[in-house]
């Protein structure tokens, strides 16, 4: 094929994801009755969609929440990933490898059956319209496990050796000796964590209901299903913009990291 | 607690301490929520009142709950235009971002940029796009001398549109993924086929489609799982409507939970469901893979 037409195609494939989004970021200056236009330029631009969405929605506090849990959860999965998967790939104990066939048989058990259990457990518990809810049930995944224990697997054993000898624990070895050498696979767990936790909505939905407490894809959510936006396109698309922007900027900059990491977590599936 | 004689005594101890969180968490949100979805499914409970006991009824309703298969239908009819449409897309993307050409990187993160956005998001979005009269896909076609279509006010068109847009969003992972498996096939095949006098599509069907199975089998059950999984759009653009063409099964097992109280029918309907996505990976798997 000529080259010509490998950078046609690629072009209108590219202008097909990104023109939706120039498009969305345009319309939320736009005046409402210029949204429907296929062009970005507009000589009415104004604030007036997100001054209307500060008005009508703390999305301010949706965002500090949102922060707060993935920040926990994507730390929580770390630190508890990394430690069992050190103790199952560098230490032997009775009963490691059922465990470790345990850990890949959660990971083909369909959320569709856990999900109504877990909401009556949050009931049970009175975690319902707390931040426990959301942070707790997130704090330990298999798929985090998983990569730190392959990822520990190739760590050669005289290094582990070396800091026995000096009086190290296995916990300190751990964090002083391995930390340090598995910044790859930590950025990875870190990665797909914080994305999946940032950008879950059925699970807020479920057990969140006061509006201090949401997270803001789920402010976002009600906004645009629950009327509060009065049918305005505008400030719907300007809160839309305001949830994609951190993820987006943050994936400007990293967004080899980005792919990468999917795509292990794809692949290892 | 035998085993553990024979082998170094901290160590062993160390082992048992640190897989005690998972252990812990596995029995709270694991095991229990398991256990207890199977007690469930005998059960009528709107969590306020005291549980009880109906034996087999819930499966008894299931079995005549029409719009439960409509939701079943509906889903089904997302796959079945879903996964061609990226796979043949995403491969096709893939296959020219495997050519020796500039700007690779750029190109591929740009077709990841809506992986990474929440579905939400993509959905207020896509929910302008599709907008009949002021939509920018409609005005497209108006433009270029074409009928305006009734994306998501037809409740033929409804489906498709929802399986569009997931498409849109899903495809950069799955071009990431292929690309991975292009560029796991030894140049030397190609090298050997063009000695052979191959021609390039020739070469595309007889090396690089067979090389890519695995990669395929991924992409078909990552997709059906994410397929299944369908709730966010349905329930942010039309609700379910109209006339029920986008109620997912996962919306359905939501709203007879959450919005009628039915936990026990819901588990049901949970439990019933997971099976059927487990089968229907299994099939899956059967027949896109390729033993050689």
């Amino acid at each position: 094929m000529k080259k010509s037409a490998i950078y046609i195609l690629l072009i209108i494939g590219g202008l097909v994801f990104a023109y939706p989004f120039l498009w969305m970021l345009s319309a939320t200056f736009k005046p409402e009755v210029e949204i429907g236009s296929i062009g970005l330029w507009s000589s009415n631009f104004s604030m007036r969609s997100y001054i209307a969405v500060f008005q009508k929605i703390p999305i301010g506090k949706a965002l500090l929440n949102s922060l707060l849990v993935s920040g926990c959860v994507t730390f929580s999965v770390i630190l508890f990933g990394s430690i069992v998967g050190y103790a199952l790939s560098r230490l032997r104990f009775f009963g490691r490898d059922f465990l470790l066939g345990l850990i890949l048989f959660t990971m083909v058990i369909p959320f569709q059956i856990t999900l109504i259990p877990m909401y009556i457990l949050m009931v049970k518990f009175g975690w319902v319209d707390s931040y426990l809810a959301l942070i707790v049930p997130g704090m330990i995944s298999a798929f985090g496990i998983l990569l730190f224990r392959q990822f520990f697997m190739d760590i050669p054993q005289d290094l582990i050796d070396a800091a026995k000898i000096d009086g190290c624990n296995d916990l300190s070895i751990l964090f002083r000796i391995i930390y340090p050498l598995s910044k790859p696979v930590i950025i990875t767990v870190g990665i797909v964590s914080f994305m999946s936790s940032w950008n879950d909505v059925l699970w807020p939905l479920i057990v969140i209901r006061l509006q201090k407490l949401m997270t803001l894809p789920q402010m976002v959510t009600i906004f645009a299903v629950g009327g509060q936006a009065d049918a305005q396109l505008g400030a719907q698309l300007a809160a839309a913009t305001l949830l994609a922007v951190p993820i987006i900027l943050v994936y400007a900059f990293f967004q080899r990291y980005f792919i990468e990491s999917m795509a292990t977590t794809g692949l290892k599936n | 607690m035998k085993a553990m004689t024979s082998k170094p005594k901290f160590g062993d101890r160390a082992g048992y301490l640190m897989s005690l969180p998972y252990v812990f968490y596995f029995c709270l949100f694991i095991g229990f929520p398991l256990v207890f979805s199977f007690i469930l499914i005998f059960h009528k409970w709107n969590i306020v009142t005291p549980m009880q006991w109906i034996g087999l009824r819930n499966f008894y309703r299931l079995f005549h709950d029409v719009q439960f298969f409509i939701s079943i239908r509906n889903t089904l009819v997302f796959l079945s235009i879903h996964i061609p449409l990226q796979i043949v897309v995403a491969l096709l993307l893939a296959v020219l971002l495997n050519q020796k050409i500039k700007l690779k990187g750029f190109f591929r993160a740009l077709y990841f940029l809506p992986v990474i956005v929440s579905g939400v998001v993509i959905t207020i979005l896509w929910q302008q796009l599709f907008a009949y009269e002021t939509g920018l896909l409609n005005l497209l076609l108006t433009k270029i001398g074409l009928l305006k279509i009734p994306w998501l006010i037809d409740s033929g068109w409804a489906m498709p549109s929802i399986a569009i847009m997931a498409t849109w969003k899903n495809i950069g992972l799955y071009i990431v993924l292929f690309l991975v498996g292009l560029q796991g096939i030894p140049r030397y095949l190609y090298e050997a086929a063009e000695i052979d006098g191959a021609r390039p599509i020739q070469q595309f069907f007889h090396i690089t489609l067979p090389a890519l199975n695995s990669t395929m089998v991924l992409v078909v059950i990552l997709s059906t799982i994410g397929g299944f999984s369908l709730f966010i759009e349905p329930f942010v653009m039309t609700g379910g409507g109209p006339m029920n063409s986008t109620l997912s099964a996962m919306l359905y097992i939501y709203n007879q939970a959450f919005y009628f109280g039915h936990m026990g029918y819901a588990a049901t309907l949970g439990i019933f469901f997971a099976f059927l996505i487990l089968i229907v990976v299994l099939i899956q798997k059967k027949f896109v893979e390729r033993k050689d």
